[in-house]
């Protein structure tokens, strides 16, 4: 099996998982008490009306039908029109995605870049002070909600010691044109350099909360597999043959425990999406999960289904791209039954 | 002493530290092995036999719960008295070792060739890839691997036990050390393919004249191999012998039960060894003074 | 069982991680007798203290409607422990259930139970929780509601693992030589082995179901006023930053607090119980 025919059958997988879940979502948001026309039209609506806007939404139909109206819709890339902004959910989503993206991405790689090196030197001390200390640090980092870090990084960062802004995406003052949503790329793209320093200036607090729990997470996870990676004979052999411990450390003990980190890391971005609700909130940050906490209080069906299968599909690709690399990673994957 | 002793481990004592107290696991250990010289230690898992080889490899002095005492002396010098940094430097150029299960030993994630780069790297820093393929293959050749640019091309887990051991035995003595630790070598794999591994070592160290410390828990293995066997039980050494003096007349009950182990070919099915057995804890039995 | 008792007590972290969980368990539990001014828990207004800074009086200062934040956090233990307490009661003997099913027998059951426990795992916890709520009346209820729905396809995943290396494990043979019953055999021979792993999860989960709940009421979705609740003290009080800094950060500490300690606990746990 090649890496390639590998990575159709996990497309396939994902694709068949996706469709699951937006059943499950569909499903869950027709069966809930009350007329979804009803709760669209607010109580001082007509009957007549209900009954009106029950036919605009083939409310009548049996759910098969509904679902699979739904779905033809979907192809067509129409999820319906938001209550909560009057829009097509898919404009919304266009419009905000992008702004979640860019903090969820940063994110990540903060919890790449400082997770797994803290996991690793504690590893390599086990059982002395660096070791304890990360344990400890990482453990903490976990037990905080995304929120809480974000308060306690806007008091510290912001307003006792005003070092980064406290809300927004870029400083008032600036104007970057809209290209593709990512204000990192259209300021990059307008050759702004003083607004991409804003817009990364405005990014890096945010993003760091979000990233928190993820970071501890990492750490931990990557700490217990180097461990057990030590304990391998290989291992043993390396220092047999007199390689440095430092050396010992990085490749040969690193090295084969970045797989199950990284996979474990690509299931924790789920998190990172999750979370982003929280953090997005307390910097007043315009992007998708702020939108999805309207709909969600306004009860706007069509929003709260469209938010939650681009949701899932963001994550599901983001394993596809964990996977596609930890094959890459791993000789025994990008091996398996070639040879021999 | 113009020609010292590859090794010579003189009282070697071994307690480990845990929560319920100190474990004494050996008890006075004294072996030799001259230049040159196959050696063989003999006895069960759990009689300290690995954790020898892993004291004269210096890593056990590393482990923190570890108490290690008495003189260990690789070619005069006394390897407990370094430091660890020190010893390390021995390892891989002058001393080597050879693993049990060569298969989980070669790292999965590298292949052959940057493997044998690594530890050509340890003799000289500035080998290129080019001069260690070279080297590589012409080892391999000797412990007849004819199609090395596969090989070394290839990870561990795509080659067969027999072909990794064969790959391990030249990898542990590329640097021609002088002395070769073999843990239980080819135990994991089948007996016909571990005899001629076992053959192909045996031819390797002939040529490059190196001292071999080999443990193994295997008379019979052991037999074809070494010129001296010690057989050690619960952390002493219980007799000592020439391996034909040895084989020809055992005296010690332990050493008896261990051969009435080994099976043979004509049937007649294992005989046990008793756990313990106060026969066992008989006084040492040397057949010989070395040379 | 002494070598657990032994290995938690002589291990700092999760002596720490004890008193933290029982200082919890116990604010819970007796928060009638310790709230210094249990009136405090529910809609009490008492504007000539509001905003009031810590001080000796309000240990950890006053809300803006004058109620005694160290009070409401008490009370709020005792709401977080229940709903982990039912989370813990529901999500895991069904998770359980299907994973022993899904990996025992196999097959087509194998493939439509792990296909529907991917869906839900294939949506972040924290928005399907959301959607569930938001479709719903936002009451305690629905929040245990939704919490549960999240959480038992973790148990599924974790059982289903264990039962696939058990399942051809020499006594599982045997058992089935004998002519033992596929429930038999699931419930009686295979659980008792994932026992250790689902202690263990049980014990982080706790900590991690208070985290979630308190996010849902952090975003509006939880259990309501003027039930005290960690999340939405937290989530008022960041409308007074910096100057009322009291209100929003001893609430956040308090959930560090919580959360921490199951962490601490659980971690030296699975040590004990998971040696490998």
């Amino acid at each position: 099996m090649s890496i390639f025919t590998r990575f159709l059958g996990r497309l396939g997988a994902s694709l068949i998982v996706l469709i699951g879940v937006s059943m499950l979502i569909f499903f869950i948001a027709r069966i809930i008490p009350g007329d979804p026309a009803r709760i669209a039209l607010g109580p001082r609506a007509t009957e007549a009306q209900v009954e009106q806007m029950r036919e605009t939404l083939n409310l009548n139909e049996p759910i098969i039908v509904q679902y699979s109206l739904f779905v033809g819709d979907l192809m067509r890339g129409d999820l319906g029109i938001s209550l909560y902004s009057n829009r097509p959910v898919m404009t919304d989503l266009v419009e905000y995605l992008p702004a979640t993206l860019e903090l969820v991405l940063l994110a990540g790689l903060m919890m790449v870049m400082l997770g797994l090196p803290l996991g690793a030197i504690s590893a390599r001390h086990c059982g002395q002070w660096p070791d304890n200390l990360v344990r400890v640090i990482s453990l903490l980092a976990v037990s905080a909600p995304a929120f809480v870090w974000a308060v306690g990084l806007v008091l510290v960062f912001a307003y006792f010691t005003p070092l980064f802004p406290i809300t927004g995406r870029i400083s008032d003052t600036l104007d970057v044109e809209r290209l593709t949503g990512f204000m990192l790329i259209d300021t990059l793209a307008a050759g702004r350099f003083d607004a991409f320093a804003s817009a990364l200036h405005h990014l890096i607090l945010p993003a760091f909360a979000l990233a928190l729990s993820g970071i501890g997470q990492a750490a931990r996870l990557t700490r217990s597999n180097m461990i057990a990676t030590y304990e391998q004979p290989a291992i043993e052999m390396a220092q047999a043959y007199g390689f440095s411990e430092a050396r010992i450390a990085r490749r040969y003990a690193f090295k084969p425990s970045l797989i199950p980190s990284l996979t474990i890391i690509g299931l924790d971005f789920a998190a990172l999406l999750g979370n982003a609700f929280l953090v997005e909130v307390i910097f007043a940050w315009p992007g998708l999960s702020r939108y999805g906490v309207g709909v969600i209080l306004q009860k706007d069906l069509n929003a709260i289904v469209g938010t939650v299968l681009i949701i899932s599909a963001t994550f599901l690709v983001t394993n596809l791209i964990v996977d596609f690399l930890v094959s890459i990673l791993n000789p025994r994957i990008r091996y398996s039954e070639s040879s021999r | 002493m113009s020609d010292p002793l590859t090794l010579d481990i003189k009282d070697l004592r071994l307690s480990f530290q845990n929560w319920s107290g100190t474990t004494e696991i050996l008890h006075g250990i004294d072996l030799k092995v001259a230049p040159g010289e196959r050696v063989a230690l003999v006895g069960e898992s759990g009689s300290g036999k690995s954790v020898t080889s892993r004291i004269v490899l210096g890593t056990m002095q590393d482990v923190r719960t570890a108490r290690v005492s008495g003189q260990v002396l690789f070619e005069g010098t006394d390897l407990s008295a370094r430091t660890s940094a020190d010893r390390r430097a021995l390892r891989g150029r002058d001393i080597s070792m050879i693993f049990q299960d060569p298969t989980s030993a070669l790292n999965p994630v590298f292949r052959i060739g940057e493997l044998f780069q690594e530890v050509l790297k340890r003799r000289d820093l500035k080998v290129t890839k080019a001069e260690a393929r070279e080297r590589a293959a012409k080892i391999l050749n000797e412990v007849s691997i004819d199609d090395t640019d596969r090989v070394l091309n290839s990870y561990s887990f795509q080659l067969s036990g027999g072909m990794n051991q064969r790959v391990m035995i030249a990898m542990a003595l590329i640097n021609e050390p002088r002395l070769l630790l073999a843990d239980e070598p080819g135990t994991a794999l089948d007996v016909t393919v571990q005899a001629q591994t076992l053959a192909l070592m045996r031819d390797l160290v002939d040529q490059q004249g190196t001292s071999v410390l080999f443990i193994s828990h295997n008379l019979g293995v052991v037999r074809e191999f070494a010129d001296r066997i010690y057989v050690i039980y619960r952390g002493r050494i219980v007799e000592h012998g020439a391996t034909k003096a040895l084989f020809d007349a055992p005296r010690h009950p332990y050493t008896c039960a261990l051969l009435s182990a080994i099976p043979r070919l004509t049937g007649g099915g294992v005989p046990d060894i008793e756990e313990r057995s106060p026969d066992f804890d008989a006084p040492f039995i040397d057949h010989a003074e070395l040379r | 069982m002494k070598r657990a008792a032994y290995i938690l007590l002589s291990n700092p972290l999760s002596v720490i991680g004890l008193l933290l969980v029982g200082a919890v368990f116990v604010c819970a539990t007796f928060a009638d007798f310790i709230a210094p001014h249990p009136e405090h828990a529910g809609a009490v207004i008492n504007f000539a203290f509001a905003n009031t800074p810590p001080s000796a009086e309000y240990l950890l200062g006053t809300d803006v409607v004058g109620r005694d934040i160290l009070t409401r956090i008490i009370y709020a233990y005792q709401v977080a422990l229940g709903m982990g307490l039912v989370v813990l009661l529901i999500a895991p003997p069904i998770g359980v259930a299907f994973g022993l099913i899904a990996g025992y027998i196999g097959g087509w059951t194998d493939f439509v139970l792990m296909r529907i426990s991917d869906i839900f795992l294939s949506i972040p916890p924290l928005v399907l929780a959301l959607a569930i709520m938001g479709l719903l009346e936002p009451t305690l209820f629905n929040a245990m509601l939704a919490i549960t729905a999240m959480w038992w396809p973790w148990y599924t995943r974790l059982v289903y693992n264990i039962t696939r290396g058990e399942k051809v494990e020499g006594y599982v043979l045997a058992a089935e030589v004998i002519g033992a019953s596929n429930a038999h055999i699931m419930f009686r021979e295979i659980l008792p082995n994932c026992v250790p792993a689902i202690v263990t999860k049980m014990t982080l989960d706790f900590g991690f179901v208070i985290l979630i709940a308190s996010s849902l009421s952090f975003l509006g979705l939880g259990v309501q006023a003027p039930t005290p609740d960690l999340g939405s003290m937290v989530s008022e009080g960041t409308r007074y930053l910096p100057d009322s800094w009291w209100m929003t950060v001893f609430p956040g500490l308090a959930i560090v607090v919580a959360v921490f300690g199951f962490n601490l606990v659980g971690d030296v746990l699975r040590d004990v119980l998971e040696p490998d």
